[in-house]
């Protein structure tokens, strides 16, 4: 008898939690793959496809599929070692292959010599080129990501890849020491001991 | 959130409150202090940077070639965050061009470069002796025309500061100027202090506080003394003479002294009811207000045993430094190598070349002799004594955040709260082992900021791409379905007409290609016959 009720009650239970978790199962359905996400917030969404895929997105969902993480130059060494934290696997060296990490650039059309073919307006990832057929094109500085497709498409060459300025704003504090041998830029210490 | 009145009361009994940590470092201020600040003569030419303060820039009314006056103001804007700057002197726009700026990296900035007349001719705005019934928009609009920023070192705007949307409680006045080098307010407090009064009464107008409280450190009797003489009629003010320990000047740690309350690390002073200013600024609002003048010199500290004459002057923005250094008497054979930094030395900064020019937060020049500046020793490991943590006022942890931003785990350094590190410097002025611990903090700063614009960028980016995807695939399939259309057309129109109507016109089309082709077939052979 004991036994019966404990099958009875043990099965009433397991009926209750399955439904429970057949409805949240509805209910929280999550639509896409937390991790492609998670990826992709870390990737530098240049939409260049030197990793091989087209754009940023792409290679996340590879990458949640077991592609190699090392296969992004614009990202660098910071993006490996982030990608590794996230999916628990060692940081490796940036694929020389898929290219070198370089200085930041952004795309600049030398508007005299722009015939207005519109290719690259159509190559741009990002929506950056701005300008219609037969006038001329532009690009919106703010916007580009510097991923060099707009450059092979042009008929002309009329587009260069020019390393980003440094400006009091963006510029970094740098440890090294200066020429004469004297901590860079902070006196404290120097002064008054 | 401070009571006013308690808090007046209790440092009219002398009682004040500490903040934790602070340095003594050797005092410094007899170098300079000692004689009234200088009148100068202009310099060959004037670089004016465009952005002198935090914000945004204007952009520039002026061209090359055109004549300013004195005082005339050479950006505008409609943004509130833009403060104008002014042509220091009349003369000539020379040139709008890239100069090196008074920042520690020395990169260029737009600058534009002013040949003195040597006629000083002023553009003055019209004087508001009657502040007491204008209202306060009319004040506030004056100070930002005028082109006011903090003169104590930061350079927030000051009309943004001065219209709070909380109720003020406290209005302090900062006149305690803890570097050890720098003497600029000591001087114009003793010089100025009536003219400081006046600026604290428009404040006070304009802001309404409960209390005035002016905060002086107890090194600096004179100026003290100064300050009382002008305000013995107003019992509305305050006068609290504040131990001498560095940094007792910075903003937070001064409310904490006078009022014994912390200001939030998220938050502003005005979350605790205060706001500070320093006694520049008051100068400087006076002669906007009163005067007409808008913000075209400031006192500056020269100093330093490599100076001849060490001295305070008055000098106008955009003074090259190397004017300055020729009227102290700059002796370069005093220094191992050639080395100015400006601010003071616990936060100051090596300037790159001596054409920086003075700018708005510029408050001293300090170029000190080999005995001064001896020769750095290598960092050495650090001890885990904990000088520092016992020294910071911010009770911070400094060797955890030297470890975390070292190591560049900047997610750790902001967990023991980076953020509110104020730079002071006393945690690297203690340190046994040498470690310059702020430059670690600051290059973590700007890394953490840097990180922070890029993260922006490319959130933005992908937003782009991705609207770009969805309409790309759009026109796709919009596409398809005309052809789809249309091809649906086309068979229903070919139904229509009967079916053998329209293999007759295909046949039909096939035969006159065929002759067309046979015929320039045989063109061809006639050619070659």
């Amino acid at each position: 008898m004991t036994l019966f009720t404990a099958l009875i009650i043990l099965g009433v239970l397991a009926l209750i939690f399955g439904a429970i978790l057949g409805y949240s199962a509805i209910k929280f359905k999550v639509e896409a793959d937390p991790l492609v996400e998670q990826i992709d917030a870390i990737l530098p969404q240049t939409q260049c496809g030197q990793c091989g895929y087209p754009g940023c997105k792409p290679y996340a969902e590879a990458i949640a599929n077991g592609d190699e993480i090392n296969k992004c130059p614009p990202g660098g060494e910071a993006t490996i070692k982030q990608l590794a934290d996230l999916m628990g696997v060692e940081p490796k060296p940036l694929d020389g292959d898929h290219g070198v990490e370089e200085v930041k650039k952004v795309a600049y059309i030398r508007e005299a010599e722009c015939i207005g073919c519109t290719k690259c307006i159509q190559a741009c990832p990002v929506d950056a080129i701005i300008g219609a057929s037969k006038q001329m094109h532009t690009v919106i500085v703010d916007e580009c990501t510097g991923c060099d497709l707009c450059v092979a498409p042009c008929p002309v060459d009329c587009i260069d890849m020019l390393p980003v300025k440094e400006t009091p704003q963006t510029w970094q504090w740098d440890l090294a020491r200066s020429a004469d041998g004297q901590l860079g830029d902070i006196p404290i210490k120097q002064v008054n001991s | 959130m401070i009571d006013a009145d308690n808090v007046v009361q209790q440092i009219k009994q002398g009682q004040l409150f500490d903040f934790p940590g602070g340095v003594h470092p050797p005092q410094q201020k007899s170098l300079s202090n000692t004689t009234p600040i200088n009148t100068i003569d202009e310099p060959e030419r004037l670089y004016i940077p465009i952005k002198q303060h935090i914000g945004t820039q204007g952009s520039i009314c002026v061209s090359i070639g055109q004549d300013v006056a004195k005082g005339e103001p050479l950006t505008t804007s409609a943004n509130p965050f833009a403060v104008p700057v002014h042509a220091s002197t009349s003369g000539k726009v020379i040139d709008i061009t890239q100069h090196p700026s008074a920042h520690p990296s020395g990169l260029p900035e737009t600058t534009i470069i002013i040949e003195p007349d040597g006629l000083a001719q002023w553009q003055l705005m019209p004087v508001m002796s009657d502040y007491l019934s204008a209202d306060k928009v009319s004040i506030l609009e004056r100070i930002c025309q005028a082109g006011i920023s903090g003169l104590g070192g930061a350079g927030f705007p000051t009309h943004i500061k001065t219209n709070p949307q909380k109720s003020v409680e406290c209005l302090i006045i900062n006149g305690i100027e803890c570097e050890p080098y720098i003497s600029s307010d000591d001087r114009i407090m003793r010089e100025h202090a009536w003219q400081i009064k006046q600026g604290i009464d428009i404040l006070r107008h304009v802001i309404q506080p409960k209390q005035v409280i002016i905060a002086v450190e107890d090194n600096k009797p004179e100026a003290m003394d100064a300050i009382k003489t002008a305000c013995i009629e107003d019992a509305g003010i305050t006068i609290a003479s504040v131990p001498t320990k560095y940094p007792a000047g910075g903003e937070r740690q001064l409310i904490q002294v006078l009022t014994g309350e912390e200001v939030p690390q998220e938050g502003l002073p005005i979350d605790v009811g205060c706001l500070m200013y320093n006694v520049g600024t008051c100068y400087a609002i006076a002669d906007a207000v009163l005067h007409g003048k808008a913000l075209v010199q400031r006192v500056v500290t020269l100093t330093g045993q490599a100076l001849g004459s060490p001295q305070n002057v008055w000098a106008l923005l955009g003074t090259p430094i190397h004017h300055l250094l020729d009227i102290a008497g700059y002796d370069p054979k005093r220094q191992r190598s050639q080395k100015v930094i400006m601010g003071g030395p616990m936060m100051g900064f090596t300037v790159h070349n001596d054409v920086v020019p003075v700018v708005k937060i510029t408050n001293c020049l300090l170029v000190p002799d080999k005995r001064e500046l001896p020769d750095v020793e290598d960092e050495r490991p650090c001890i885990r004594c904990g000088l520092c943590a016992d020294a910071c006022p911010a009770g911070l942890l400094p060797q955890q955040l030297f470890w975390h931003s070292k190591a560049k785990e900047y997610d750790k350094a902001q967990a023991y709260h980076l953020d509110a590190c104020i730079e002071c410097g006393a945690c690297a002025y203690v340190c046994p082992s040498e470690i310059p611990l702020v430059h670690y903090y600051r290059k973590a700063k700007t890394d953490i900021k840097y990180q922070a614009a890029e993260k922006e960028k490319s959130e933005k980016a992908r937003e782009r791409f991705e609207t770009r995807q969805a309409r790309l695939l759009a026109d796709k399939q919009a596409r398809e379905e005309k052809h789809r259309l249309a091809a649906e057309a086309r068979k229903k129109a070919m139904e229509n007409k009967g079916g053998s109507d329209a293999k007759d016109k295909i046949a039909a089309a096939l035969a006159r290609a065929k002759a067309k082709r046979a015929a320039a077939a045989q063109a061809n052979k006639d050619a070659e016959e």
